[in-house]
């Protein structure tokens, strides 16, 4: 019991991040929006809030900073695609790249001159466990509450989202704007603006996600802390089927194998620490094929159909 | 007064010339702000890079060095983003390749024929390559599998695949605790032509020239386009859309491929950390740089290269981040994408009262 509840515990720990970037882009793709710009925004997300938190000493302030600094990343890729009509899957290549390149330079900046103006190797403030008192011993429940704000933030986004997507006015909009933008346009909406707006929410939220990253879960910063989380959200969002309360099972997938990863290597396994570092990722592999192959047995097409194409209005 | 846009039949020539040099210039001044944000002087900043890149023959050969594997990536790229297969997998192909080669360098060579040895290197090397962007090549054309994904998480696997070897079983005994393999034995280096700079700079120029005229001149390279721009209009023509893809998908991993062939040849001369800088993501901005054409993608290359290590150089001279080539590359896409909008789509002003009661009229 008591090793299936420190399990879960570590399995949510690890799936939080991962859980805000796949409802974010969940939202970015109901407007057709394709943004493979996560694991850039990502970075850029952990850098900033780390630096914030480290200089100022306020977590708070370390948030708003990484939602600003992950809704900027998200606004290039909305102008790019959206007003400038450029090809998406490379504009989103070009925002990962960009933000790899710009998170790796202010790490290496941003640092005090005591360490070179290094970020690496610092400690901050960080976001620990909440103290729920005697609740964290009981089994499972205490799992569950022995956690930081991010997570329980998970437990409220996860029935907002859905709610706001399927319950809401707005939410019916913008499921009308990925599947068919000229409908969405003939009842009044707005289409290009709702596409900033969903793709700069989009891009807030995966920065927060990366901000999880610096400031809870592996908190500090180091070059690659991402570690490709950027790319498994985009094959999360797929897996989801585009709805934000599936966002959740996919993340516990990765959250535990993280978390089966942690339990083998402090045991002391024989398998090389390289094959089990690799799971996540051929796991990712394992899931989109499978994910693809029920679609065309099932004939159901899970992505938004507009996704990816840029809206021109005819006026003719 | 409004604007519209309407899709172009055939590309602008001149702006696909005229908005990659626009758009380094564009970076070039986006940079500078951030130089100066950060209280450095962009001009001597550039300079020095300049300096770095091309100031003597070394640097120039170094400069080379970074452009090899540049040139065969960045080809790789291309060939697949051609045909709308966004092979980001370069580094996994090239990664393994290196990890194949090295393998034929060092376990092949006790019982082959010298000079049959560096032909087994490049060819093994290759063929991993190959295989590496073939199992997305069949997900894609067999399931449909999104290949963006499936490409970029084998890179991680090669990466990690091939620390394991280094660091474990293919570790070098006499290394005192080194992480990397032996040294291959004479017979599987690339010979060099200048500094560093190796043969796989011939290599990738002849690759250059021969994927120009394979897809501008011959029936295949026809075959590839239509896909490219329709794969419902290829398959009426009777063209084998799969069949295609995977062939050009097997060559672009190839090159790829090739390219770490060079890196564990040419330069380390042995499996070791840092096998890839990078160079299989920044190959994605050589490729569209250079608008996917292969005799423009040399070019680009030896500018990224130049970046590269220039980058270097304004750490050691400068004291600042070497990163800022990297940051310098990533900034160069944003432009072009954003000129993307006058190469693809001609804009046309139409009157306002006309303009707004037509779309009322389409709503």
């Amino acid at each position: 019991m008591e090793l299936i509840t420190s399990l879960i515990a570590i399995t949510l720990r690890a799936g939080t991040s991962l859980v805000y970037a796949t409802i974010g882009e969940t939202y970015t793709e109901r407007a057709g929006i394709l943004n493979l710009g996560l694991e850039g925004i990502m970075l850029m997300g952990a850098v900033s809030s780390f630096a914030t938190a480290y200089y100022t000493g306020s977590l708070a302030l370390a948030i708003v900073v990484a939602l600003v600094v992950g809704g900027f990343m998200a606004l290039i890729h909305a102008f790019l695609s959206v007003t400038m009509k450029a090809n998406q899957v490379v504009s989103g290549l070009s925002i990962t790249l960009f933000g790899t390149g710009f998170a790796s330079f202010l790490g290496q900046r941003l640092g005090p001159e005591s360490n070179g103006f290094y970020l690496v190797g610092l400690t901050g403030p960080r976001f620990i466990a909440l103290d729920v008192g005697a609740l964290a011993d009981v089994p499972i429940l205490g799992a569950l509450l022995n956690q930081d704000l991010f997570t329980y933030g998970v437990y409220l986004i996860i029935p907002l989202a859905w709610f706001y997507l399927y319950r809401t006015k707005n939410g019916l909009w913008l499921r009308a704007i990925g599947e068919n933008p000229r409908t969405a346009d003939a009842m009044g909406v707005n289409v290009n603006r709702a596409k900033y707006g969903y793709t700069v929410f989009g891009g807030m939220l995966t920065a927060l996600g990366g901000a999880h990253l610096a400031l809870a879960y592996t908190p500090g910063w180091s070059e690659n802390i991402t570690g490709g989380r950027g790319w498994i959200v985009i094959a999360l969002v797929i897996f989801s089927m585009w709805n934000p309360a599936r966002a959740i099972t996919g993340a516990l997938i990765f959250g535990g194998i993280n978390a089966v990863q942690f339990r083998l290597q402090a045991s002391g396994t024989n398998i090389p620490a390289a094959f089990l570092n690799m799971l996540p990722y051929l796991m990712t592999i394992i899931v989109l094929i499978a994910i693809t192959w029920w679609e065309t047995l099932s004939k159901r097409v899970g992505a938004p159909a507009s996704l990816g194409t840029a809206y021109v209005r005819e006026d003719k | 007064m409004s604007l519209a846009f309407e899709k172009r039949k055939t590309v602008s020539k001149t702006a696909l010339v005229v908005t990659p040099i626009l758009s380094f210039i564009v970076s070039l001044v986006l940079t500078g702000i951030l130089l100066l944000a950060f209280k450095a002087n962009p001009l001597t900043t550039y300079a020095a890079m300049f300096k770095g890149a091309f100031g003597s023959g070394r640097a120039f050969t170094e400069t080379l060095v970074k452009a090899i594997p540049l040139m065969l990536t960045g080809l790789g790229v291309a060939l697949a983003f051609k045909l709308k297969f966004w092979n980001i997998g370069a580094e996994g192909q090239l990664t393994l390749a290196g990890v194949a080669a090295s393998w034929v360098a060092i376990y092949w060579s006790p019982w082959m024929p010298e000079p049959l040895l560096l032909p087994a290197v490049i060819l093994v090397g290759a063929a991993a390559g190959a295989l590496w962007a073939g199992v997305p090549a069949l997900l894609k054309t067999s399931l449909k599998v999104d290949e963006t994904l499936v490409t970029l998480m084998l890179n991680y696997v090669a990466i990690l695949f091939s620390t394991h070897l280094y660091y474990g079983p293919w570790r070098d005994p006499k290394g005192y605790g080194f992480p990397g393999t032996e040294l291959f034995p004479k017979a599987a280096w690339f010979p060099r032509i200048a500094g560093r700079a190796h043969i796989g700079l011939y290599f990738a120029l002849i690759a250059a020239v021969v994927l120009w005229f394979v897809l501008q001149r011959t029936r295949w390279g026809f075959e590839l386009k239509v896909i490219g721009s329709s794969p419902k209009a290829a398959r009426y023509q009777g063209i084998s859309v799969e069949r295609n893809i995977v062939l050009a998908v097997l060559l672009s991993g190839a090159l790829c491929g090739l390219a770490g062939v060079g890196e564990v040849a040419g330069i380390s001369r042995r499996l070791q950390q840092g096998l890839s800088l990078g160079y299989g993501y920044t190959a994605i901005i050589v490729a569209w740089m250079a608008q996917l054409n292969p005799l423009a993608i040399p070019f680009v290359a030896v500018l990224m290269g130049a970046l590269l290590v220039g980058g270097d150089q304004v750490q050691m001279v400068m004291g600042l981040p070497s990163s800022m080539g990297i940051l310098m590359q990533g900034m160069m896409l944003f432009p072009l994408l954003a000129g993307s909008l006058f190469t693809e789509y001609r804009i046309k002003r139409v009157g306002g009262r006309v303009a707004r009661q037509s779309a009322e009229g389409a709503a």
